[in-house]
């Protein structure tokens, strides 16, 4: 649609151009250029069709130590130049940062790989077939148990990414990727109540998605299984966090050792590099360039290059995940790990952060539990990213003998972070990395379950 | 000055993208090209800017700058949806021809005529003044700056403050195949502060803020109003330190006013909007009469309060603002509705469809969202609880709609033993159940009081600013997530 659609990262060097033009000491530059397709099919009907399309700049300016930001749409060239403008004169009031700016060229990513990140089919979204694919879903999931009476519907997404990165220290670079989704939430209903579950994938590639039945028929199960659901009364028990939700614990962790977190001082981890943090069944990594992850690149949001990191070995913290700002505030080395949204500044965030597997099934865990929680879903934030305090609404099975015996709902399950990392005491074979954070099912000995 | 009526829409359009109403026009007919009952356009100008201070230094700022178009066709239960970042009449006219995609056939040649409809909306709840909703980057710094040395003076303990200042103007317009062409210009403005307070190793925050639909100005004149959230985040960061742990397990608890109302957003809120009634997908659908309150309950959802940051004059649908009483002496009495889930509901819309930008397509919203004031004294209401928690300060809530559970997580709360406020207790997950929760409400308060501003609420990932309020009120068993006894 726009008329003149270059390679993004020659339109954002142009524009890293235009702002030393115009005075600043120094700028970087992101440009996206987003294309996503989606269609929804609910009760076997076409709910919607949705087709979109943009592609926009964020600029970031220094005026010495000082910096400011803003992104636009608006690429014609006369209102760019008062978007340069604009950003140059708020920085130029602003108070200057001693550790504020970007990178040495020497850290930069000099030759980044060519990772493939796309499909290398054609990106051509076609409404029939999206709705094909969302309606096999659906019907998988509807016509799996008479129980299964409405849903929320099932939905098909594909969407393209073109992003480009500029700096005045002498980056330019630039990735395509794609990422395909399939994803439904079925309803079930007893006399007892009604619930809904979903289940989902997601790839790179469209040929690698899992077959619409298979998603629908994991659907239907992760909501069948939750009919009958009852409160427990209050107490402590061992707590099975099943992969899907496992992945959430690894997340808290990656929260605290990220750069914001670190030099604001707000992380429970903040002062632990180095130190056992964590059970020694636990090992973390962290891959920006995992062939086929959702979360790889060849570059990160400053121009460094991405790596893999040992986040987490057999229980020891050994690496913090840091952007070039935090590096420098902590008196350390970024790690190729800065993101950002085009108009905020970089900071670090988690690429590919998998806990890696272990030995144990599922099932060999749940044979394990005399009686205790498997926790399917989890809600609510109620984690203290200063203490590592964790209280979050919870529902899953509650298990008798290594037995399900029924389903929960309507409880919490508390603790601190630290002590249930330490108390991990199986760690399942179950890693499914679709997501950027994932985990296989984690068992913790102890939690406080309050309930009735 | 507002822009409401049609001229102004058109000049707003003609300004900003070149467009006239005749070729609007000419893209609806054309969203209409086949078997649909209605199409929208929704034009977009939105200016948000950030300033932020960390560790005493105002050394953050960021904007943004988006302008493009949404276009929606409906037919039956279906949505087609597209959207541009360029705005264009080729752009607007392709992005028609995909959203009419979910409907069939070929429809009769349907004329369109925009801007003559007399009813477009009245209120008037944000006016803008003379010199408009910002304020120079300087003023804002000096504030800021303010924040910071109040904070840090609160208390020695405080050992790092985090404030933002926030101003956002959005323009939008919107025309429809039923005539309409209306507009709207939006303020929304907030303060936000977040103290980090140590002792002894031990490290805790505590935050605050506000604001609304106002011109910046508004902070400028009264500083103490900023300053006092500064205040506010500086003794929660203190309390919390001495906090301990929170008791597990089933209790009577106390809601502060205010802020807490995001009980009735979680527990009932999300569970009356339209769109999941009329899929039959929430825990409130068919309840229609049913008492699933105690009778000292009226919930209502008003978007016509003034200033208020979940208020609106018109919704995202063109549609006026009102007020929608949800709940009626414990009796369910409404729900939130947008246009697409009325028309397949047989009923009005409410003024509630939302959206969080053009690059979404609307949703039944909820807008400022409270339970009107009771009788009796909120002291009296503390004094009346031999063992429970008292709760004032909330971060956020979630709910599962379908089997109506909800949480929402306490971030200052204390013990009541013998009527008596005692000991801070750390941060919480209380969990209930919406069709249940309110049916425990035993006392309430005469002191209702609608939060600062500071709600942003999450629906099928599209964000949008609401406002919430509650008198003290008295819950008879809800379940408290802590580790304690």
């Amino acid at each position: 649609m726009n008329a003149e659609r270059g390679n993004p990262s020659e339109l954002a060097a142009r524009c890293v151009e235009k702002a030393l033009g115009r005075g600043a000491s120094a700028a970087d530059a992101v440009v996206i250029e987003h294309d996503s397709h989606s269609a929804t099919v609910r009760l076997r009907e076409v709910e919607s069709v949705e087709l979109c399309r943009e592609r926009r700049i964020g600029l970031r300016c220094f005026h010495g130590q000082a910096s400011a930001i803003a992104s636009t749409a608006d690429l014609q060239e006369d209102s760019l130049d008062g978007f340069v403008n604009d950003i140059i004169g708020m920085a130029r009031v602003l108070n200057p940062d001693p550790k504020a700016g970007l990178p040495r060229a020497d850290e930069l990513e000099t030759a980044p790989p060519a990772l493939v990140l796309a499909d290398a089919d054609k990106f051509e979204p076609d409404a029939d077939s999206a709705i094909a694919l969302a309606r096999r879903c659906e019907e998988a999931a509807l016509d799996a148990d008479p129980r299964i009476h409405n849903s929320d519907g099932a939905t098909f997404s594909e969407s393209s990414n073109n992003i480009g990165y500029a700096s005045s220290v002498g980056f330019q670079g630039e990735y395509h990727s794609t990422a395909y989704g399939l994803s439904v939430a079925p309803l079930a209903e007893t006399d007892t109540g009604m619930q809904r579950d979903y289940w989902w994938d997601s790839s790179r590639r469209r040929r690698d998605l899992a077959t619409p039945e298979e998603i629908g028929r994991v659907a239907a199960e992760r909501t069948l299984r939750r009919l009958g659901a009852r409160k427990i009364p209050t107490t402590r028990a061992p707590v099975i966090f099943e992969a899907p939700v496992a992945g959430s614990l690894a997340g808290h962790l990656a929260s605290a050792i990220c750069g914001g977190a670190l030099y604001r001082g707000m992380s429970f981890l903040r002062e632990r590099l180095g130190e056992t943090i964590a059970s020694p069944l636990l090992t973390i990594t962290d891959d920006g360039r995992l062939t086929d992850g959702p979360a790889s690149r060849p570059f990160d949001a400053e121009g460094l290059a991405t790596r893999r990191s040992t986040i987490v070995a057999e229980g020891r913290l050994e690496n913090f995940l840091l952007d070039t700002y935090a590096a420098r505030k902590l008196d350390m080395v970024a790690t190729g790990s800065a993101s950002r949204s085009l108009s905020d500044a970089p900071g670090a965030s988690p690429t590919n952060f998998h806990v890696a597997p272990g030995a144990t099934s599922p099932a060999e865990m749940l044979a394990g539990m005399s009686r205790g929680l498997l926790v399917t879903g989890l809600s609510g934030m109620g984690v203290n990213p200063n203490t590592g305090d964790y209280s979050r609404g919870a529902s899953g099975l509650w298990i008798e003998d290594g037995a399900i015996a029924f389903a929960v709902e309507e409880i919490t399950i508390a603790g601190n972070l630290l002590d249930m990392y330490l108390a991990i005491d199986a760690v399942g074979d179950d890693l499914r990395p679709r997501s950027g954070i994932a985990s296989p099912s984690l068992r913790i000995a102890e939690m406080t379950i309050a309930g009735s | 000055m507002n822009h409401k009526d049609a001229d102004s829409a058109a000049t707003l359009l003609t300004g900003h993208f070149g467009l006239d109403s005749r070729q609007l026009e000419t893209t609806l007919a054309g969203a209409l090209a086949r078997r649909a009952d209605f199409a929208d356009l929704y034009f977009e100008i939105r200016e948000v800017t950030h300033i932020g201070l960390e560790e005493g230094l105002v050394k953050r700022a960021n904007a943004s700058v988006s302008k493009g178009v949404g276009v929606r066709v409906l037919a039956g239960e279906k949505t087609g949806f597209a959207y541009s970042d360029e705005v264009s009449l080729d752009s607007l006219q392709l992005a028609a021809k995909s959203a009419r995609t979910i409907a069939d056939g070929t429809g009769e040649e349907r004329r369109v005529r925009v801007g003559n409809r007399p009813d477009a909306p009245k209120h008037d709840l944000y006016p803008i003044p003379q010199s408009g909703i910002t304020r120079p980057l300087p003023d804002r710094i000096a504030l800021l700056e303010k924040i910071d040395r109040v904070a840090r003076s609160f208390d020695s303990r405080i050992t790092n403050v985090m404030a933002n200042v926030a101003i956002e103007e959005k323009q939008v317009v919107v025309a429809n195949s039923e005539g309409d062409l209306v507009a709207d210009t939006q303020p929304l403005v907030r303060v936000n502060v977040t103290c980090i307070a140590e002792e002894k190793g031990v490290r805790e925050t505590g935050s605050a803020g506000g604001g609304g639909r106002f011109s910046f100005g508004v902070f400028l004149d009264d500083e103490e109003r900023a300053l006092n959230f500064a205040r506010d985040a500086a003794r929660q960061a203190i309390v919390n330190l001495g906090a301990c742990a929170a008791p597990a397990g089933e209790m009577t608890v106390v809601l502060g006013p205010g802020w807490p109302g995001v009980l009735l957003h979680e527990a009932v809120g999300h569970g009356l909007e339209g769109d999941f009634n009329r899929k039959k997908t929430s825990a409130f659908a068919g309840r229609m009469g049913d008492q699933v309150a105690s009778e000292l309950c009226t919930v209502v959802d008003d978007g016509t309060l003034a200033g208020r940051r979940g208020s609106l004059n018109m919704d995202d649908e063109g549609t006026p603002t009102g007020r929608t009483t949800l709940i009626e002496k414990g009796r369910l009495k409404g729900y939130l509705q947008d246009r697409l889930n009325a028309r397949l509901m047989g009923v009005a819309p409410t003024g509630n469809g939302r959206r969080e930008s053009f690059m979404h397509a609307p949703l039944p919203r909820m807008t400022n969202t409270f339970m009107l004031a009771g009788e009796d004294d909120p002291a009296d209401i503390l004094r009346s609880v031999d063992s429970g928690i008292y709760a004032v300060s909330f971060g956020g809530g979630q709910v599962d709609i379908t089997n109506g559970k909800f949480v929402f997580s306490a971030r200052e709360a204390y013990r009541i033993e013998g009527g008596k406020v005692g000991a801070p207790l750390k941060g919480a997950t209380i969990i209930g159940n919406g069709p249940d929760a309110l049916t425990r409400i035993s006392r309430v308060g005469s002191d209702l009081a609608l939060d600062e501003g500071i709600g942003v609420c999450g629906k099928d990932g599209q964000s949008v600013p609401v406002g919430v309020g509650l008198p003290t009120i008295r819950v008879d068993g809800l379940t408290i997530g802590g580790t304690g006894s």
